[in-house]
């Protein structure tokens, strides 16, 4: 994804590495490399790149890692503000 | 007798002879099932432990290109899917492998066409008609679903082994620890791209770390630009036919004569600023400077703006800011819209970019409806 960088410093993605057991999912499952094991520990080496899609921490066996996970869909954001605005509920209808 | 779909011989009358004016037709297939059609993508079944598992083809046919030709210009969309459950591809057998999918036809169909030279079951989900990535969000491709999917398949009548391939795209809504505990059954991530499975299979379930990589090359950018020019058609008629109004409105009320001139150039500005969004926007995204994508919008459309003066030849200041500004917005607004279809942009960068873009963009469109609405009474 060389080239394709989005805003820097927003993703709400925490490593525990005291949780940790190292056991890489979160390393296998991420599709921008966020991760890396280093001496039996998972790291975040490109918080940056984290789109902050969940899969790690939707497969971590031990909750060593959090993220708020949603879709970066400005269509998805439009809907939610407007069902936000109007005090309402509902189904929002997105990709 | 003949050979049917199952190559079970069937009983066949010896006086095959026209009767009631035509020709009979062949005798049922034993796959047939009440109510039913098969599928025209299925060639054949599979008899299993669990019962007739249909056989898929890998080549895809007119219809399937057509289907996806109508899918990516952003028609019937809604309901181009596959029934969920167990199908196939070759001569799977007990210890063949298990690949999961999402049954948006679309998927299905680079799924198979990937599979000419396997013999492997495809367990397809109930993604509602969606993609893998966008229903792995929405939990629809996920832990509950396919836990119920492995159940009402009978997939372990099925195969011996206990090893589900989930394309790795899927892991935002699959949880491997969940399905193992409830289930029996392994999840091994396999790669994003469906045309890395054979090689993932022939490298014994191993993904090098390519395959595990997103990309986002030029062919993928621009072939969803018409997805997303096919959902701003509605806005757009909607504004075009009510500017029709505006642009006639001066200090004479309202005249055609110089409402058409005036809509015209109108039409032509909001028109080059969406295509700007939708097709320069993803085309030129690696270059383009700026995180934000509304930016990004913006940048493009000047030169395209400028164009659009350009050609109509107009000097007249509010005129030309008025349309600039529409051209701007229109541009700006569809590519803030084009982070939804990128494989990087995070929902916190997301909302962080539309604090500041929403209200930009909401001024702009104020500024140039007043100028717009102004203009003949200025001149």
């Amino acid at each position: 994804m060389k080239g394709f960088r989005y805003i820097d410093g927003v993703a709400t993605l925490a490593l525990n590495e005291d949780v940790c057991i190292g056991c890489g999912n979160c390393g296998t499952v991420c599709p921008h490399s966020v991760f890396t094991l280093v001496s039996g520990k998972a790291r975040i080496v490109d918080h940056d790149g984290c789109m902050e899609c969940g899969a790690c921490a939707n497969n971590c066996p031990v909750t060593a890692i959090a993220v708020t996970p949603g879709v970066g869909c400005a269509s998805y954001v439009i809907q939610k503000w407007w069902m936000d605005l109007r005090g309402k509920e509902g189904p929002i209808t997105c990709c | 007798m003949t050979q049917n779909l199952l190559n079970i011989p069937v009983f066949q009358p010896e006086d095959d002879s026209p009767c009631c004016g035509s020709s009979v037709a062949p005798p049922a297939d034993v796959s047939e099932r009440a109510g039913y059609t098969i599928c025209r993508f299925v060639d054949g079944f599979v008899d299993t432990g669990a019962g007739l598992v249909p056989r898929v083809a890998t080549h895809l046919t007119w219809r399937d290109r057509i289907g996806a030709a109508k899918v990516r210009l952003g028609a019937w969309r809604d309901s181009y899917l596959v029934s969920p459950g167990l199908y196939c591809v070759g001569d799977p057998g007990q210890e063949s492998p298990v690949l999961v999918t999402a049954n948006y036809k679309l998927t299905f169909d680079s799924l198979r066409r990937e599979l000419s030279t396997q013999d492997v079951w495809i367990l397809v989900l109930d993604t509602r008609g969606v993609n893998v990535w966008c229903a792995s969000a929405h939990k629809t491709f996920g832990t509950d679903e396919l836990l119920q999917r492995i159940e009402t398949s009978e997939l372990g009548k099925v195969v011996n082994h206990r090893r589900l391939i989930v394309p790795q795209l899927g892991a935002s809504g699959v949880d491997a620890q969940a399905i193992k505990s409830a289930s029996d059954f392994e999840v091994v991530w396999g790669p994003i791209r469906a045309g890395d499975i054979p090689q993932f299979l022939a490298d014994a379930n191993k993904a090098d770390a390519a395959m595990r990589k997103l990309t986002f090359t030029l062919a993928e950018r621009l072939v969803l630009a018409p997805v997303e020019l096919a959902m701003t058609i509605k806005p757009t008629l909607l504004i075009l036919v009510v500017m029709l109004v505006v642009s006639g409105l001066g200090p004479g009320f309202f005249s055609l004569g110089v409402a058409w001139p005036r809509w015209l150039f109108f039409a032509t500005a909001l028109l080059v600023g969406l295509l700007s969004g939708v097709v320069l926007v993803p085309a030129l995204l690696p270059w383009l400077p700026f995180r934000a994508f509304y930016l990004k919008g913006i940048l493009v459309a000047l030169p395209t703006a400028a164009g659009v003066i350009f050609w109509f030849g107009s000097s007249f200041w509010p005129e030309v800011v008025a349309q600039v500004l529409i051209c701007l917005t229109a541009s700006s607004y569809l590519a803030m819209n084009f982070t939804g279809a990128t494989p990087y942009a995070s929902p916190s960068g997301v909302e962080k970019e539309m604090r500041r873009a929403i209200p930009a963009q909401i001024v702009m469109t104020l500024v140039a409806v007043a100028l717009w609405v102004a203009n003949p009474f200025l001149g």
